[in-house]
């Protein structure tokens, strides 16, 4: 769990154990954004690829009827298919190209605000280097050694590649009788039993046992009932309903 | 105050909130909008209570998602983008140019000069493009420019029709090569090198093979014209790539990271510029140079009066400050 409360004096902060990347906004807050990870880009990437095939083959049989005019318009088409595609998608949809929104990503700034043309031009542009020497070489170690996952052309653009954010459902609290705790609690152990109590549906019974036995003797209550005391506290601490 | 109460509290607000949210992401009826900066920054101040008095994940995970959303309709950069261009046309990117001098100098002594060197040296000793052009390239090159064949451009018979075609091609085929000189400088800037290099060797081989054959008059009267803006347009989307290699060798003060940043955000620029130029370049290919009816030496002139304006313009546009910008 991440530690939200300040730390004392000038320590820095802690970096989060996993993938995380915070934002700090200038309202003081710390945005959790979640980097995407290579598979999940390049199979994103391979579903905009195919796409991208379809709309080209369907556009040369339209425009082979064309004749000349078609010939002509088929090579900007082209041309706007194979450099534009990803800039305008990305610009025009909120960061996401079909692919993307199909894998559930989207591009943003460093600082968490929408991609804008000059950034996504770049990152776009600079694909190219991504893929150089064959199949996304570069671009693949890239962004396997660095920490948000960025490819070369979100190096020098700036930007981000993240997971969008699930609606969340309320979960249930478990019945229990509301009380106090035994101790004084901190933050995050308040934090931590909310959270082992709103969790409670997606464990199974002898885990939570198992869970709740841990904190049966510093809470000085009995094994047996911790469950339920557990749950007596966390309702506590949330107030009535 | 127990988070109950917390949230019952909040509960109307954070709900006119949603609904404001989902209306400025699908960029529909924004009359609510002058409330929104005022309703974000009280949710920003519930997240911060929320999280300081150790209320529950699900609570704060939601609020997180929110005030992430807010954030970006808030921050999000908007660019007028009809205005900027026409500052950007009229004195941006010539001033950008010349802020860049020092690449663009060695961009374009790459460029011209192993044009200008691989022109004179096939000159000089014919055989020797052989050595650095297929030889059923230079054929098919030969075929276009020949003078008995009467028309020109990539394909010996050419109706008004195809000048159309052609336009469509120079399009894909030139801002194709441009956006490739770029973007393979962020290689220590040895990639932009090499294609301006490259391509600068294969034009003046051309040239100089076809000079020497005597098919001169029809190649130079071909390409004087559309060539100012270009070959120009070339030699700048490899200096804005050398830009990219080298704050990536040289990054001064910066972290390396951050000075990449700040010079692909001066770059990009330039190659947008560049892309104006080749439309541009591909209009004139397609409409002007193909023309046989013209005789050279309009064509010359009029090539002569595009180099010069070309120069005029990256040079000195933009040197005095305007209101309107």
């Amino acid at each position: 769990m991440l530690e939200h409360t300040a730390p004392p004096g000038k320590a820095p902060l802690i970096p989060p154990l996993d993938t995380r990347h915070q934002v700090e906004t200038p309202e003081g807050i710390d945005l959790p954004l979640r980097p995407a990870g290579l598979m999940v880009r390049a199979v994103a990437f391979s579903i905009d690829l195919g796409l991208r095939a379809v709309i080209t083959g369907a556009l040369f049989i339209v425009l082979a009827f064309l004749g000349k005019l078609g010939m002509g318009l088929g090579s900007l088409l082209l041309f706007a298919v194979s450099w534009w595609y990803m800039v305008l998608f990305e610009v025009l949809r909120q960061g996401q190209s079909p692919g993307k929104q199909w894998m559930g990503l989207r591009v943003v700034h460093d600082d968490g605000t929408p991609v804008g043309w000059s950034a996504s031009l770049l990152r776009n542009l600079l694909r190219f280097v991504d893929l150089m020497p064959f199949g996304y070489f570069l671009g693949a170690i890239s962004c396997l050694q660095h920490p948000t996952f960025k490819r070369l052309g979100d190096l020098a653009a700036g930007t981000l590649v993240i997971h969008i954010e699930r609606p969340l459902t309320r979960p249930q609290l478990p019945e229990a009788e509301p009380r106090r705790s035994p101790i004084p609690l901190s933050l995050s152990e308040q934090r931590a039993l909310l959270g082992f109590a709103e969790r409670q549906a997606e464990l199974s019974p002898a885990r939570v046992n198992e869970l709740a036995a841990l904190l049966a003797q510093p809470l000085h209550i009995s094994a047996p009932k911790a469950v339920g005391e557990l749950n007596g506290i966390a309702r506590g601490l949330l107030g009535p309903t | 105050m127990k988070q109950s109460l917390f949230e019952n509290r909040h509960k109307a607000e954070w709900e006119r909130f949603a609904l404001a949210l989902e209306r400025l992401e699908r960029g529909k009826d924004t009359s609510q909008v002058a409330a929104f900066p005022k309703a974000y920054r009280r949710l920003c101040q519930h997240l911060a209570l929320a999280q300081e008095r150790g209320y529950s994940s699900f609570l704060i995970d939601s609020l997180q998602q929110q005030v992430l959303r807010g954030h970006q309709q808030l921050y999000r950069h908007r660019s007028r983008l009809g205005a900027n261009l026409l500052g950007f046309i009229l004195a941006g990117f010539p001033r950008l140019v010349r802020q860049e001098w020092r690449f663009v100098l060695v961009a374009a002594l790459l460029f011209f000069g192993s044009l200008v060197g691989f022109g004179v040296l096939v000159y000089v000793f014919p055989e020797l493009v052989y050595n650095l052009i297929p030889a059923d390239q230079v054929r098919e090159m030969q075929g276009m420019y020949d003078p008995v064949a009467g028309h020109l451009g990539r394909s010996a018979e050419r109706a008004a029709s195809e000048d159309w075609v052609m336009f469509g091609y120079y399009i894909m085929h030139n801002i194709g090569i441009a956006f490739q000189t770029f973007a393979s400088g962020l290689l220590a800037g040895l990639g932009s090198a090499f294609f301006l290099f490259y391509n600068g060797l294969m034009i003046g081989a051309v040239a100089g093979h076809l000079t020497e054959i005597g098919y001169g008059q029809t190649f130079w009267s071909f390409v004087i014209g559309h060539g100012a803006f270009e070959l120009t347009a070339i030699a700048l989307a490899g200096a804005a790539g050398l830009k990219l290699g080298w704050v990536l060798i040289a990054p001064g003060r910066l972290t390396r990271g951050e000075a990449l940043r700040q010079a692909a955000r001066q770059s990009v620029l330039l190659v947008c510029g560049v892309m104006l130029f080749l439309l541009i370049a591909a209009f004139i290919e397609a409409y002007w140079s193909s023309r046989t009816a013209v005789t050279p030496l309009t064509k010359y002139l009029v090539g002569a009066a595009l180099w010069v304006a070309v120069a005029t313009y990256l040079l000195f546009a933009g040197r005095i400050r305007h209101a309107p910008e």
